[in-house]
């Protein structure tokens, strides 16, 4: 499997990608190239040229300022995963980093990659849909911010137009003191997850005061799970309660494919939810393992 | 569809030659230069067999365009010990508890193995096989991998302390 | 004094150069002028091909030529490829064609080949080719072949059966008649894959000087292969040279002969120049053989002591389109079933159904270990049924060693009454027994269930007929500089052969295997082989380089007796040298016999002989070696995402003496992860039309480091009485019953919930079906 010829380009900064990518035609980024040279390599994906933005420097980096994460476009996964600030702020993005294929994989992948690419499972699609993330876009006429509601438009396919790039993500981080679960069904480490889980909980006064829960690789992007959300606001927390909310989760959207039915990844969910959440609300307790 | 021309650094000698931009790294090694030992299992980023090692980093090189690796430098199986005659830890410890059987796998697992132990040996038996789990071996059952990278950490340990990082 | 070789676990001779990247794998030779070649691969499973447009691809640059099958020379030209293994149970014994003609009977068989200076202009032709098919019904499973009025895999034939096979012995009638407890069970398991890391390949280079070729094949059997290539190109056996270079795992899948080894030979010789194929992951997944996929529905009868009495039924086995290595994995299968237990009468019916699925044909563990799931899920169900513990039932029956050697009352696939040769079958439950603690577990269980820990423990025996003929030969040499060569068509794939055939030579010559060269696997240094399968080397080659190389000792020691006038009984070997036994008596180098030996213009030859210190022998085993083990393994099992994890797997192994044992753990080892892939992992799913779905490594799921531990090894030793070494095949031991043990451990995990497993694969999703199953099925009854 030998990938379809293709021009290749170089940019050394935003300008010139952008300038190629709105004059090019049949253009696409090359980021970490995780899953975009296997599916070149299978020739599922066929391009006219590549545009390479690993020299784009200043795409890359890790800004956390109050309650506010910013991972630039070209972040490598790695990084991610390994930022001592950032373990101790919101331990979370480690944990599901730890998912992401694998260490060889993390090295080069990049956190706009997984953005744009837009697998059902990719863990970091699910933290930013948890953590109500904005996505930061840029043309040659414009800069503008998707909420990561808008963001998903079809099957593996962002709401983004073919001459602009994914510059950067910003989360809105949880706070001091909260607690969080992620779980993932697959049966080997490092392939993409049949259903996942992330959840997050704060609590005041020994009741829950904020969750959020997000449900992933069971269809076309990430889901949250609002209508249990709002049945855990202000709850105590408690194994009887994640069973209400593991029960309160059919409304999500579950799909059928040649891995898994629709039913397995509904009943996963709620498994999977009740053990996120008992690991977030220990957590918010101050068990911190 | 244009070559383009590159300069890079494998297993420490400098190579120059024009590529076309659809060949990926793998087989640029292979083929554009020669080197064999990288594998190619599957080209779609699953198996592990050609990974190498790009500024000390274990990468996929199926899933990394040859261009792209300009101006980087690269470590292969045939560079991983100092001298072409000697083992390197890793590889000596395969030998020893027979991580290898048809060798097809192995260049991947030493190249990863080697990131993996410099960067943490003091790995548990655990998480190895964890960090492992990006590398499919069809003939050993992992057994003999384990064993050789456990036992092989020592020396990467030993290393560390005295800060020799010369041989990989 | 004699330097002990074999025996040891002697570290590799292979490893080195494996090591450090100097392997020589089929695509890293480099030949100058080589073309690389992409097929055209059908999209249907059932299809008439109604046209075929290779003009474009034959207009763009780089592209030296563009065939389908009508522009294949003759006399490939409408030739289907040699069916090695013909059985009169085959009705039509119909094998692929090199390019397809006509109508296509797999997604994935090939109907034309580009030939291009690269790969990637080679596929970038082949994209360019237009093909019109007509599609035509489809069978996709074993359900819809034996349907009523089930359209046709081939419709030429009557119907889709490819062979019938009924094998039985004893009064089944009044076995089941008599019996006190019957249990009956229908069990699909289903297909998985070979997936060795290196895929198949073929270079071939035409010899412009005499006309002949040279094939590198990343084979099991180059000779097998050779033969084939006779029969397609009608060449003379001397003008094709076929040699196996290293080649990255077998399994089973690479013994056969492929169309892609007969196109691309035919490329070569009429392109003139060398011409390369590798197989990618995808075209592996379409198109290299697969197996398992079986249905089994027995029954199982017994008396009131727990003694067996008989076992009956029916057995369906999905061949595919194809019969390229006739019906041998079914029929193993059908022969295995026995095991290692006394059974009075058993009567069992097999039909091999068509489908339009890529062929079957042997892959690691060959049938066996469908019949061993099948037999120990039988003796699983009537423990439960009877109240008895599943390891004491098995105890009551197993054949006791004194038995040995034992008839079975069936023919093996050798032509051969199956006769096991030796073993001790209950001693080797008996230790799989202690070291997993069977005796405590149903106290371990109780206690982990109180903590809410679903554990279990499963346990699995078998027999496996190994070393099979006809023979493989070896030649051993001592050569003019002391060294010693040996050269046998027999190669491995990666188990280690030059090693073990070394440590067979050096004992021989009392040497340390550093002195002895062994050259494998080439058409052209042995003239007949036969190949790698069915665990048969060691005991085939194996014997071959014992004989061989005690036959050149003994010529060695007469000429020396002759020179140094002594008798025979008086020498020893030492040190690469022949002398008179103790320290201070003459002595001649291996180099020196080998120069003497080859004698001296006008000079008689000493001590009578014929020249030249060689010889060359055949082995050719009277019946098969029967190794034997058995499998203990627990596991824990979460009941609400149907995730497995194995906790600890104890595996007690005879395959006789043991050359290598550090190599024979390593196949036991590498063999389970397969059957543990087999237990839970691997499904090659295949959708209603037949078209594969699982075509990337991403989504045929085989095992890694994160769901394979380390087996706890133990080893009985029953030496094999009809070969010189005393050895068994290793190579499938570890697969065989894997799957069979692993199930029957998640049932007993499972105990509480009630549930039945009949499949394997047992993935995560089907379990949590059937404990909701059962679960519906209790709220149903109260
Ligand atoms: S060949 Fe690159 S991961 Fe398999
Ligand atoms: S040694 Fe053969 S695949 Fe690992």
């Amino acid at each position: 499997m030998k990938a379809a010829a293709f021009d290749y380009h170089r940019p050394a900064n935003r300008a010139e990608a952008l300038d190629m990518v709105g004059s090019l035609d049949n253009a696409k980024f090359l980021a970490g190239g995780q899953s975009l040279v296997a599916m070149l390599n299978m020739r599922y994906a066929i391009v006219d040229h590549l545009i390479d933005l690993n020299h784009v420097t200043d795409l890359a980096g890790i800004e956390m300022t109050g309650d506010r994460l910013r991972l630039g476009a070209m972040t490598r996964q790695r990084a991610v995963k390994d930022d001592a600030a950032l373990a101790a702020r919101a331990p979370i993005f480690a944990a599901a980093l730890d998912y992401v294929g694998h260490f060889q994989t993390r090295n080069r992948g990049t956190v706009g990659g997984s953005l744009g690419h837009m697998d059902p499972s990719a863990e970091l699609m699910a933290l930013a849909t948890l953590m109500d993330a904005e996505v930061e876009v840029q043309s040659k006429a414009q800069t503008r911010s998707l909420s990561i509601a808008d963001y998903p438009m079809a099957y593996m396919t962002p709401a983004i137009e073919m001459d602009e790039m994914i510059t950067g993500v910003t989360f809105a981080l949880p706070g001091e003191g909260h607690g969080w679960g992620f779980h993932e069904h697959a049966q080997r480490h490092g392939d993409f997850a049949i259903c996942g889980v992330a959840a997050l909980m704060e609590l005041a006064g020994g009741t829950i005061s904020r969750t959020a829960i997000t449900v992933f690789g069971i269809g076309m992007a990430p889901q949250r799970a609002r209508a249990a959300e709002d049945m855990l606001a202000s709850q105590t927390p408690g194994d009887d309660l994640y069973r209400a909310a593991a029960d309160a989760l059919d409304d999500l959207d579950y799909t059928t494919d040649a891995m898994a039915s629709a039913a397995y990844r509904r009943r996963l969910a709620g498994v999977l939810t009740r053990r996120a959440l008992a690991d977030a609300a220990r957590r918010a307790g101050g068990d911190r393992r | 569809m244009t070559t383009k021309s590159i300069s890079l650094t494998v297993n420490g000698k400098t190579v120059d030659q024009e590529v076309e931009p659809r060949t990926h790294l793998a087989d640029f090694l292979r083929h554009g230069i020669g080197l064999t030992g990288t594998h190619i299992g599957c080209e779609h980023g699953v198996c592990g067999a050609c990974t190498v090692l790009v500024d000390g980093q274990a990468v996929r090189s199926c899933l990394m365009l040859a261009v792209q690796a300009d101006g980087a430098e690269v470590t292969t199986v045939e560079g991983l010990a100092g001298n072409a005659d000697d083992l390197s830890p890793i590889q000596a410890a395969f030998r020893e508890f027979h991580g290898l059987q048809c060798g097809y796998c192995t260049p991947g697992f030493l190249t990863s193995l080697t990131q993996l132990l410099m960067e943490n040996p003091d790995i548990g038996e655990e998480d190895l096989r964890k960090e492992l789990s990006g590398n499919l071996c069809r003939c050993t059952g992992y057994a003999g991998i384990v064993r050789a990278a456990l036992a092989a950490a020592q020396a990467y340990k030993e290393a560390a302390a005295t800060g020799m990082g010369g041989s990989r | 004094m004699t330097t002990q070789m074999v025996g040891k676990p002697i570290q590799r001779v292979e490893d080195k150069d494996l090591l450090t990247g100097k392997g020589n794998f089929t695509d890293d030779i480099k030949l100058p002028g080589t073309l690389h070649v992409a097929f055209i691969r059908a999209p249907f499973a059932h299809a008439r091909i109604t046209g075929i447009d290779l003009d474009a691809a034959r207009d763009l640059a780089g592209v030296h030529l563009v065939m389908a099958a009508a522009d294949l020379p003759a006399p490939a030209k409408g030739k289907r490829i040699l069916l090695q293994v013909p059985n009169p149970a085959i009705a039509d014994p119909i094998t692929q064609e090199p390019l397809v003609s006509d109508r296509v009977a797999f997604a994935g068989e090939a109907v034309a080949v580009v030939v291009a200076d690269s790969r990637a202009i080679a596929e970038d032709a082949a994209e360019m080719v237009m093909v019109d098919y007509d599609p035509l019904p489809t069978v996709a499973n074993l359900a819809q072949a034996t349907a009523p009025g089930a359209d046709k895999v081939h419709p030429h034939l009557a119907d889709n059966v490819a062979a019938r096979i009924h094998v039985g012995y004893g009064d089944i009638e009044s076995a089941f008649r008599d019996a006190a407890h019957t249990v009956s069970v229908t069990l699909d398991q289903h297909r998985g894959t070979g997936n060795p890391m290196e895929g198949r390949a073929v270079l071939a280079a035409p010899n412009a000087l005499d006309g002949g070729i040279t094939v590198w094949s990343a084979t099991q059997a180059p000779h097998i292969l050779r033969r084939a290539l006779v029969d397609m190109l009608e060449m003379a056996e001397t003008d094709i040279r076929v040699i196996a270079p290293d080649v990255g795992g077998g399994f089973g899948p690479k013994v056969q002969a492929y169309p892609e080894e007969f196109v691309i030979p035919i490329c070569a010789q009429m392109l003139g120049v060398p011409v390369k194929w590798i197989e990618d992951r995808r075209e592996h997944l379409l198109c290299t053989v697969q197996e398992r996929d079986q249905t089994w529905s027995v029954e199982m009868a017994v008396d009131a002591e727990g003694k067996l009495l008989g076992v009956r039924g029916r057995m369906q086995h999905d061949q595919g389109a194809y019969l390229p290595w006739g019906v041998i994995a079914p029929y193993i299968s059908t022969v295995t079933m026995p095991g290692p237990y006394v059974l009075p009468a058993y009567d069992l019916e097999t039909q091999v159904m068509f489908t339009n699925k890529v062929p079957t044909a042997p892959l690691r563990g060959a049938g066996r270990p469908q019949a061993v799931f099948a037999m120990e899920r039988l003796f699983d169900l009537a423990a439960d049924r009877m109240g008895l513990d599943r390891a004491e039932l098995r105890r009551r029956n197993l054949i006791p060693a004194e038995a040995m050697p034992y008839s079975v009352g069936l023919i093996f696939r050798d032509g051969q009454p199956l006769v096991y040769d030796s073993g001790d079958y209950p001693r080797c439950q008996q230790i799989a027994e202690e070291k997993s603690g069977w005796a405590d577990f149903p106290a371990r269980r109780e206690a982990a269930l109180r903590e809410g820990h679903y554990i279990g423990l499963g346990i699995a025996n078998y027999v496996e007929g190994t070393g099979l003929g006809p023979f493989e030969g070896a030649t051993t040499q001592v050569l003019p500089s002391g060294r010693i060569m040996i050269k046998t068509g027999a190669a491995g794939q990666g188990q280690g052969n030059r090693t073990v055939y070394a440590q067979v030579a050096a004992e021989a010559f009392n040497v340390d295997i550093s002195q002895v060269d062994v050259e494998l696997g080439d058409t052209g240094k042995i003239p007949i082989g036969v190949g790698a399968f069915a665990s048969r080397l060691m005991v085939n080659a194996g014997s071959a380089i014992d004989v061989s190389a005690g036959t050149v000792v003994t010529k060695m020691k007469k000429i020396a007796a002759a020179a140094f006038e002594v008798s025979e009984d008086d020498l020893e070997l030492v040190d690469g040298t022949v002398r008179v036994t103790g320290e201070q008596g003459p002595s001649l180098t291996f180099g020196e016999m080998a120069q003497m030996a080859s004698g001296m213009p006008g000079y008689v030859l000493p001590g009578g002989q014929e020249p030249g210190l060689f010889a060359t022998h055949y082995f050719s085993p009277p019946q098969a070696a029967y190794a034997n083990g058995s499998h203990a393994v627990e596991v824990e099992v979460d009941p609400e995402t149907g995730i497995v994890r194995i906790a600890r797997y104890i595996v007690v192994h005879d395959c006789g003496r043991m050359v290598n044992p550090l190599l024979v753990e390593g196949q036991i080892q590498g063999g389970l992860a397969h059957g543990i892939g087999n237990a839970f992992l691997e499904k090659m799913r295949y959708d209603d039309d037949a078209n594969p779905v699982t075509t990337t490594l991403a989504d045929y799921l085989l095992p890694d480091a994160d769901n394979v531990p380390t087996a706890e090894i133990y080893h009985v030793e029953s030496p094999a009485p009809h070969n010189p070494l005393g050895v068994k095949g290793a190579g499938e031991g570890g697969t065989i019953p894997a799957a069979a043990a692993v199930v029957s451990a998640v049932e007993d995990a499972l105990r509480p919930f009630g549930i039945q497993i009949d499949e394997a694969p047992i993935l995560p999703e089907r379990i949590c079906e059937l404990i909701d199953a059962a679960r519906q099925d209790t709220q149903e009854a109260s």
